[in-house]
């Protein structure tokens, strides 16, 4: 089942599934490591600046809730969560590589 | 042997800049590059063996990625690659933030794939080694295939063995360069790169096959419809616009996908263990920062602290300086002659140094807290908590602080706005900045607020209980200016500066402890530049103002002073019970009315009498006006040019008794008095929205490189100023206040 990530609760992990939005915005989105197939966590959101924090690869960014939406993720399935749970956030991307 | 170039890059909050401090040491060139406001620093480093090799090293601004959509964003590329018209450097260190590798490695990848010269400087191992995981370097130096330097950039640690690891790649033959780049995917990106790639010109690929795609790559990844980059040749522009419009293929997500593939292979060979425990100090503190109440609070009394030192701290110093140059003066003066060479020297050169250098304390202790707030991570945390309420006024978290500054003075806010990503949101927050009342207005409201409005203690002197009317009409103000600021952005933001809406994408940065060389180094290097480029602007102003308010010296006047003069001597010498109090007294007088003729009849007083059929509709006579004109030298100067003008002499200040009764008794030809109290508030709300400020001006002038910004500014503050102004003035009377 998919979702936005803005619709994820406070310490959710997810697997990332799509990135939309403006162009610029969103090359940089994936340009960070949002890639489909990256595994991301909601570390936090702070309603008084309307902005989440999110992990993944190690590193942390933040978005604001309402542009959040544009990214659609999946919940991990059970396996993918306990590696998750291991890992903190690295990622795999599905963009298969040139072999 | 020529000195080669090297270039620095990496991630913002990576520690570039506190490597290239390292490599560098102090007397780093500051400019920018040309036609952007974006800062250029360039300095000379030492690398080799201790042998003494001279290199100079050019900084890139931090960048997460290559590509560009915009010219500020363009810098890196043009700038690493060499590409029109930026030289290429002999190489380029790579500094990779250790713990945030992944992310880091991108941009690595980027850079390999132009095939320059590569180091790579592994910043803050030591941290991973702290807490126990251990970074491959040499692993990772094999898989880019080329060299990698653990270093710790704050404790310099890695330095040396950097410096030769340059020697080595510089030595080495130009076309060793490592090819161990990212495989991009076959199929549509592989196409479209093919069609791409002949439109690449030869001076950018410079005959490197493998170069040509990777910027045919860049290219397609970089160009569109709505881009704003520069020098890029129309034909290449064609060829990617056409490449994309042909298929609806996702090359940004496919090309992005392909280099994180590599990546995610790569780092479990480098990284036994991912670092997912190192936020645990951080979170704390976050926990606490960004909290809704607690990280609130703090966030206001910090903000409270800035601003107190800011206003109040920073005027010590500030009095220090103006009573240096004023007394400095006042020797010249005693030194030299009495003379027209003399009031050069002490009103256009000394006081014009001096009004360039009173703002140096306030610069200073900005920059001292934004530098110490950017360093430490806190400055993020700012931009978080305030983006909702800033994103309300087409503004970005960022233009908080600067805002607040403004409050104090605008130079200092003006010069903070750098800390804004954006060249749209840097502008807006320029143009509305100088709208908040600086203490420079706080003289001009203090004379006319005592001057024309009942004290607490007089009938009618109280608004509310508790609240005096005097104290009322100064918040007032306050309240007045803020809310046009925020107006003025709200529209110029949906207007003239209209920009996409950015969407917010922010790193919240490990909290750090600052570095005092590096904080140090900001704050020197933001004075100097305030005082080498917007100070000779001011310096100028002001010898500018002083010769309109000093020539014509021949100007015909109603009294013989000359004769008067000798008079009073004479009188004084015939007469035994007239002392020498007595005479001076006389002689001092009559100097007064002397200065005040030549004023009204100086450039700038006839200026001032030109004037008056503009201002008279705000309730300004010309006596006014040339307040008005002196004023542009600096708010402030208002006060001591009525002085002049009323006779009093330029010692006269917003507490003085005399100038204030002199203020209340004068009146026009028909015997109406000028001053009354609706004149009094068109003359404050004037005071709020004009942008009377020269050093202003020069400095949004140095921000934005060109005249057109301070030229808008002057522009459209004044004509706002003028028509606020006119309505107070002409409504105050139709409703029979006048």
């Amino acid at each position: 089942m998919t979702t936005s990530l803005a619709d994820l609760p406070d310490g959710a992990r997810a697997r990332l599934i799509s990135v939309g939005g403006e162009r610029a915005w969103r090359r940089r989105l994936l340009e960070l490591g949002f890639v489909p197939g990256t595994e991301l966590r909601v570390v936090r959101r702070v309603p008084v600046g309307n902005v989440l924090e999110v992990e993944l690869r190690f590193s942390r960014m933040t978005l604001r809730i309402d542009e959040a939406a544009a990214l659609q993720v999946q919940s991990p399935d059970a396996d993918a969560a306990t590696s998750a749970a291991r890992s903190a956030g690295a990622g795999s991307p599905s963009a298969e590589p040139d072999a | 042997m020529t000195r080669p170039v090297l270039a620095i890059a990496g991630n913002p909050n990576c520690g570039k800049t506190t490597l290239f401090n390292a490599l560098t040491g102090a007397n780093a060139k500051v400019g920018n590059y040309p036609g952007i406001t974006v800062e250029r620093r360039e300095a000379s480093m030492q690398f080799g063996d201790g042998d003494g090799r001279e290199a100079q090293l050019l900084d890139i601004p931090g960048t997460y990625s290559l590509s560009a959509r915009t010219a500020e964003e363009q810098v890196a590329i043009t700038a690493i690659a060499g590409l029109h018209p930026y030289e290429e450097p002999d190489a380029v260190i790579v500094v990779v933030d250790a713990t945030q590798l992944a992310r880091n490695l991108y941009l690595v990848l980027q850079v390999l794939e132009l095939r320059l010269k590569v180091v790579v400087a592994l910043n803050m191992s030591d941290v991973l080694t702290k807490h126990g995981l251990k970074l491959d370097a040499a692993e990772l130096s094999r898989r880019l295939g080329v060299p990698v330097v653990p270093i710790s950039a704050s404790r310099g640690q890695g330095i040396a063995a950097l410096k030769r690891a340059l020697a080595q790649v510089l030595d080495a033959p130009d076309d060793q360069v490592s090819s161990a780049v990212a495989p991009l995917p076959n199929g549509e990106v592989a196409a479209a790169i093919e069609r791409v790639a002949p439109e690449v010109p030869s001076g950018w690929s410079r005959g490197d096959e493998q170069r040509r795609r990777s910027l045919a790559c860049w290219a397609l990844l970089s160009l569109d419809q709505g881009d704003e980059l520069w020098h890029v040749p129309e034909a290449l522009r064609a060829a990617v616009l056409q490449s994309r419009a042909a298929s609806d293929f996702d090359f940004d997500q496919a090309v992005v996908s392909a280099r994180y593939a590599w990546i995610d292979a790569a780092m479990p060979a480098l990284l036994a263990e991912p670092p997912g425990v190192l936020r645990r100090s951080t979170d704390a503190v976050d926990k606490l920062l960004i909290h809704p109440v607690a990280g609130f609070t703090l966030f206001v009394l910090v903000m409270a602290f800035v601003f107190q030192a800011l206003f109040s701290w920073s005027g010590p110093a500030i009095d220090a300086v103006g009573g240096f140059f004023d007394a400095l003066g006042a020797a010249t003066a005693d030194v030299l002659p009495p003379g027209l060479i003399t009031d050069f020297l002490t009103d256009g050169v000394i006081a014009g140094v001096g009004a360039v250098l009173v703002f140096l304390p306030q610069i200073l202790l900005l920059f001292l807290f934004i530098s110490i707030m950017e360093d430490s991570g806190y400055m993020a945390r700012v931009a978080f908590l305030m983006d909702r309420i800033m994103k309300a006024i087409g503004l970005t978290g960022r233009a908080f602080v600067p805002m607040l500054s403004g409050f104090a003075c605008a130079i200092p806010a003006i010069m903070a706005t750098r800390t804004m990503e954006r060249r749209r949101d840097r502008m807006l927050t320029m143009m509305v900045v100088p709208i908040m009342t600086c203490s420079a207005r706080l003289p001009v409201y203090t004379l006319i607020i005592a001057a024309l409005y009942p004290g607490p203690d007089e009938p009618g002197g109280s608004f509310l209980p508790g609240l005096s009317l005097q104290a009322a009409i100064m918040v007032g103000m306050y309240l007045f200016s803020t809310v046009l600021a925020l107006a003025a952005a709200a529209v110029l933001g949906r207007t003239l500066l209209r920009g996409r809406a950015a969407p917010l994408l922010l790193e919240l940065p490990p909290y750090r402890m600052p570095m005092p060389r590096s904080v140090g180094r900001m704050v020197w290097e933001r004075a100097r530049l305030f005082v080498t480029e917007a100070g000779t602007v001011i310096l100028v102003c002001t010898i500018v103002l002083w010769a309109l308010l000093t020539f014509p010296q021949d100007a015909e006047l109603s009294r013989d002073f000359d004769a008067e003069q000798t008079a009073v001597q004479a009188r004084a010498e015939a007469d035994p019970s007239l002392d020498q109090d007595w005479l001076a007294e006389q002689r001092h007088q009559l100097g007064l009315a002397r200065d005040s003729e030549l004023l009204r009849a100086s450039w700038g007083g006839q200026l001032g009498q030109a004037i008056e059929p503009v201002i008279a509709p705000l309730g300004f006579d010309w006596k006014i006006g040339i307040g008005l004109i002196g004023a542009f030298a600096a708010r402030e100067v208002f006060v001591s040019t009525m002085g002049v003008v009323y006779g009093m002499g330029d010692e006269a200040d917003e507490q003085s008794l005399p100038l204030r009764e002199h203020i209340q008794a004068e009146v026009w030809p028909d015997g109406r008095r000028v001053y009354t109290p609706l004149v009094g508030l068109s003359l404050m709300v004037f005071f709020a929205l004009a942008a009377q400020c020269m050093s202003t001006l020069a400095v949004v002038k140095r921000e934005t490189q060109s005249w057109r910004w301070p030229l808008f500014l002057f522009s459209y503050m004044t004509a706002l100023a003028w028509i606020a102004s006119f309505a107070v003035y002409q409504g105050g009377v139709a409703l029979g206040l006048g």
